[in-house]
């Protein structure tokens, strides 16, 4: 009952052009900040506030062995964990599906772009490479937690730094950081775009993420192309508002890359 | 340009040979296979059934649910572990949400449908065929739909557009490549499913959408095909 009342108060509030706390239906909630080595343990850190929407990410770094079929690479293990710590609605235990496609369509994100070149992430060719474990802890979730998390998940891994790691031991001294970072040769940034009735807006609260008809994630660089994109929510649309919903994108990447 | 012709010798915009059939699994209320060249697609309809544990019920509407899952054997590498992978559980969401749209579970209260999709054998576009089946299996099962909903991977490798990737394609080097797949209603030329991994200029996006509906159309055709040739047969019978 709620929603639906809410729903119909929405799309009204959108065709006036206003949103419930006032913004403008393009307008991201400002300003967004982005802090950098939160967390000590982690090899690299960062934590991306949009106004209430609070996320934290780690990197955490192993070396292991690479897969078969990719003997010289490393690579990139994306987790997310929705704990009840950010939102009453979560539920402890495994990663349920809304963390998994949140951690899929932020690892899409960077794998796609070729932000990092997984070749540089290996130490001997088929034996030992560099495992980047990513995972995105929502502190407080009020909406869009993909673009806060791919957001955050970037500023991380700029922070990162390799730890010692010893070839004749074969460990890893976590305690001494080395002054190697993680080159990162693109940035991709995802933009969520959200419809409600015949709307579009990005960044949606909570409140609006309860009555959403459809959402788009597209992750684009710095050229204006597209390396990743995600649809949800139950409503189909046409290619015409697909076009559109990038045109968004593309503008509102902008944005947010002058915050990292 | 290094992408001149395809590996199979196909033409850039034709599909793998497709063969679609319904009513392949006896037990199920509705059932179908859709083969896309080596990819494989069973689905199985159950439902609208009582859904237990009660408290997932909703007493206004029904609700869908899909699994997709790959058989151990049935993928190109190493054997596919049972039991469900992020990687599955993400395309059943996504399956789930590229079939919602044609349903009327508002006429199903308290009840599930149930979708089961299973592939023997994989060679890239597995989500897809399972949507096409799906579908099909759904309207098998004689549920009220607004549509079918039929869905093709297009994409480009180096700067050539391409429809229905096959594996050798997605995982080509050293050139750009990108995997769209995408599911359409036929009848209103919405758009169900979308997602891309890879590198693409909005531009060629905005071709590809267009092939892709293209492609759909024809895949609907087939869709419609087999499931009346079904009941065609049994009238003879």
């Amino acid at each position: 009952m709620y929603e639906e009342g809410l729903h119909n108060h929405i799309v009204k509030l959108l065709k006036a052009g206003v949103r419930l706390d006032g913004r403008k239906l393009l307008d991201y909630r400002k300003p967004i900040k982005v802090e950098y080595g939160v967390s000590k343990t982690a090899e690299g850190s960062a934590r991306v506030h949009i106004e209430n929407t609070d996320v934290m990410v780690g990197v955490k770094m192993e070396v292991g062995e690479p897969y078969p079929d990719m003997p010289d690479q490393g690579t990139i293990i994306v987790g997310a964990e929705l704990t009840p710590l950010a939102n009453p609605n979560f539920e402890l235990g495994p990663p349920g599906i809304d963390a998994i496609e949140l951690a899929r369509v932020v690892d899409r994100g960077i794998r796609e772009s070729k932000a990092l070149d997984f070749k540089k992430l290996c130490i001997k060719k088929g034996e030992k490479v560099w495992l980047l474990l990513i995972d995105i802890i929502p502190i407080n979730d009020d909406g869009n937690l993909i673009d806060a998390s791919a957001l955050a998940v970037l500023a991380a891994l700029k922070d990162a730094n390799f730890p010692k790691y010893d070839e004749k031991t074969e460990k890893i001294d976590y305690k001494e950081k080395t002054d190697k970072k993680v080159e990162l040769t693109k940035e991709p940034i995802a933009v969520t775009v959200v419809k409600i009735g015949d709307s579009f807006i990005v960044d949606p609260t909570t409140e609006e993420e309860k009555v959403i008809d459809t959402r788009v994630t597209i992750s684009t660089k710095k050229d204006g192309s597209l390396c990743a994109i995600q649809k949800g929510g139950d409503m189909p649309l046409t290619s015409d508002e697909i076009m559109q919903m990038v045109d968004i994108a593309i503008e509102k990447a902008k944005e947010l890359r002058e915050v990292l | 340009m290094v992408y001149k012709k395809r590996i199979d010798d196909r033409g850039f915009e034709e599909t793998r040979k497709i063969e679609a059939k319904v009513g392949v699994i006896p037990r199920a209320d509705g059932s179908a296979y859709f083969k896309i060249g080596d990819t494989w697609a069973y689905a199985a309809v159950y439902g609208p059934r009582n859904l237990y544990p009660r408290f997932l019920q909703n007493p206004k509407k029904g609700i869908l649910r899909c699994n997709y899952n790959m058989m151990p054997f049935s993928g190109s590498g190493e054997r596919v572990r049972p039991g469900g992978s992020r990687r599955s559980k993400e395309i059943s969401l996504v399956t789930e949400k590229a079939l919602i749209p044609v349903l009327n579970l508002d006429e199903y209260p308290n009840s599930v449908v149930d979708v089961f999709i299973e592939f023997p054998q994989t060679n890239a576009g597995s989500r897809c065929a399972g949507i096409c089946a799906a579908s099909m299996a759904l309207a098998d099962a004689g549920l009220e739909m607004k549509d079918l909903v039929a869905a093709i991977s297009v994409g480009r490798v180096d700067d050539k557009l391409l429809v229905d990737l096959d594996y050798a394609e997605e995982a080509y080097e050293d050139v750009p490549v990108a995997d769209i797949p995408v599911a359409v209603l036929p009848n209103s030329d919405k758009i169900s499913l979308l997602q891309m991994d890879g590198e693409i200029s909005k531009d060629e996006l905005k071709k590809l959408l267009e092939l892709a509906k293209k492609t759909c159309k024809d895949i609907y055709e087939i869709q419609k095909k087999a499931l009346k040739a079904k009941y065609v047969k049994e009238k003879v019978e």
